[in-house]
């Protein structure tokens, strides 16, 4: 006796294939649709902004006249700014990811922070541009400095970077370590001489993701009152400043049309800007990964 | 059938028939490198090593057998306290290491580890040269002078019979070698610390014939200035290799006694049962 009726397959075979072709077309729509997007956007920016992208563009202050407005005080802004949640994220954000995957015991407690940290990547800017408000501007007396915004972006990319952080550390196998532990090698030598060679690749690739991201923030800034034009340079950590999305904000929200493609030039170098970052963190992820 | 029967029956013959073999082979007693006494391990509830009582003694090779999850590797992982990585180990009793208790408070398991070196199941060299990983303990216990290091590999890549392979591409990673010249390459790296005693915790069982044959040659020749402990799970190889053999069985010890012995007549029915393939 088969449970299986040959006609019986071969009847049913066709809608099979028909419905198995549908969600092959479907799928590859999908995968269309965005890609089209990407397309549309970078045309429009493109030909609305290659033509006020000059020496002068990058040279000159904002200005009333959009034939003068340039983007140098927003680009060194943005510069001094990942100059500032660089060190910060990553000390901060590694070492955290070393405690929890190295030294913590497995707990209640470190479950819970565990937990919270996954919790809080996926809390809105908005809410981290309050508490760098509250914290850092006004307790601390930061005001609308590089350092006050510097340090609400840290704490906003820290969650991606730690959890990054601790995949990057989890994945260098458990034989390495046993195999340095089993020489008398201590938790620290270790960790600085086969973990963290190991899972470099790992963490920097994350880290300039989160870096990238920062960099395209706004609404932190909004927040802390961070000046949309400015018509000097930041001489310290301390002094007021402005970054390349504000600035393309507040240009785009004018009423003159060619302010448009003054914005759209903006975004082209703000564009330049993260497409360099993601290719070292590629760049850093296929030169040094190591396989076991 | 007929040996077997005899064999069972007749106890007292076969003492005396040890007690005749004893004196010929001239067996001297070696001192004890680790007294293992009324070791128990649990891993969370689990029992795994129950009153343990063995002497590990100088310059043997002392095989470790039995079937799977018997407690042989937790055992030689405990020589060594690698088994505390396992964050919900607890143990009672003593193991002591030339006359002290390894897992006395004040005894720092660096220390230990310098003395008691390990080669793993799986080959695990570092992503690094082959200089570096077997200068790697020499330089953690900080031994920076390099003609000392380039002294220290070059012996210790003899001793693990693999210099004449690698003497030309020391630089190169050690991820390029074969699984058989991998694993050498970790029994240098552990001879490169000048340790006393060498845990090998199925050091064969990833490797081919030949390369097997290698190591096994090479345990060989390294029992005359170290004390080896060896789990395996291929018996020729204990009765190959070994001048002791421990036979393991649920986290207890059935017999402990001369290789030879063990394996031409056992005392214990279960030991028998298992060497002759019954089970396990």
């Amino acid at each position: 006796m088969r449970y299986i009726d040959d006609t019986v397959v071969m009847k049913r075979m066709k809608s099979r294939l028909k419905v198995n072709k549908f969600w092959k077309a479907i799928f590859f729509i999908a995968t269309s649709l965005a890609l089209l997007a990407l397309v549309i956007l970078l045309i429009r920016i493109l030909s609305q902004g290659m033509s006020y992208l000059n020496w002068d563009f990058f040279n000159n202050f904002g200005s009333r006249f959009a034939e003068k407005a340039g983007i140098k005080a927003a680009l060194i802004g943005s510069i001094y700014l990942m100059l500032v949640i660089a060190p910060v994220s990553m000390i901060l954000g590694v070492g955290t990811a070393i405690y929890l995957e190295e030294y913590a015991k497995r707990n209640k407690f470190t479950d819970f922070i565990q937990m919270n940290i996954s919790n809080l990547a996926g809390v809105p800017s908005i809410v981290f541009g309050l508490l760098g408000l509250t914290i850092f501007a006004r307790m601390l007396f930061l005001g609308k400095s590089i350092l006050a915004a510097g340090l609400t972006m840290s704490l906003l990319i820290l969650p991606v970077i730690i959890v990054a952080a601790q995949e990057a550390i989890r994945a260098v196998p458990k034989e390495q370590r046993e195999a340095s532990y089993g020489m008398g090698a201590t938790k620290w030598q270790t960790i600085t001489r086969v973990v963290l060679p190991a899972a470099i690749p790992g963490i920097l690739t994350g880290s300039i993701l989160a870096l990238s991201r920062a960099v395209g923030e706004t609404a932190p800034l909004v927040v802390l009152g961070i000046p949309v034009i400015l018509q000097f340079l930041p001489d310290s950590l301390l002094s007021e400043f402005t970054t390349l999305p504000l600035q393309i904000y507040d240009w785009a929200k004018r009423p003159q049309e060619e302010f448009q493609f003054v914005a759209a030039a903006g975004i082209i170098v703000l564009m330049g800007l993260l497409v360099v970052m993601n290719s070292i963190a590629i760049f850093i992820r296929n030169k040094f990964q190591k396989r076991y | 059938m007929v040996e077997l029967m005899i064999k069972n029956s007749d106890q007292i013959n076969m003492k005396s028939q040890k007690q005749a073999v004893s004196p010929m082979i001239n067996r001297v007693e070696k001192n004890t490198v680790f007294g293992t006494k009324n070791f128990n391990l649990w891993y969370g509830e689990h029992h795994a090593l129950k009153d343990i009582q063995l002497d590990i003694k100088e310059n043997d090779v002392t095989a470790i057998i039995g079937p799977s999850g018997c407690g042989k590797s937790t055992y030689i992982k405990a020589l060594n306290r690698m088994v505390e990585l396992v964050p919900i180990v607890k143990t009672s009793g003593e193991i002591n290491y030339r006359g002290r208790n390894i897992f006395d408070s004040s005894y720092e398991v660096e220390e230990l580890r310098t003395k008691v070196g390990m080669v793993f199941q799986k080959p695990n060299p570092f992503p690094k040269s082959i200089y570096d990983n077997i200068a790697y303990g020499p330089r953690i216990h900080g031994i920076k002078n390099k003609k000392i290091l380039d002294e220290i590999v070059e012996k210790s890549l003899r001793g693990a019979a693999i210099w004449d392979e690698v003497k030309d591409r020391l630089n190169q990673n050690a991820y390029g070698l074969s699984g058989g010249q991998q694993q050498r390459i970790c029994i240098a790296r552990c001879l490169a610390i000048e340790p006393d005693v060498i845990l090998m915790d199925e050091p064969t069982s990833a490797l081919d014939p030949i390369s097997t044959l290698k190591v096994e040659e090479l345990v060989q020749e390294l029992k005359d200035n170290y004390s080896i402990v060896i789990v395996t799970h291929n018996m020729q190889q204990a009765a190959r290799i070994s001048d002791k053999t421990a036979f393991f069985l649920n986290g207890e010890v059935v017999e402990f006694d001369y290789t030879d012995k063990i394996f031409s007549t056992p005392r214990d029915g279960r030991t028998e049962d298992y060497i002759s393939g019954r089970f396990g």
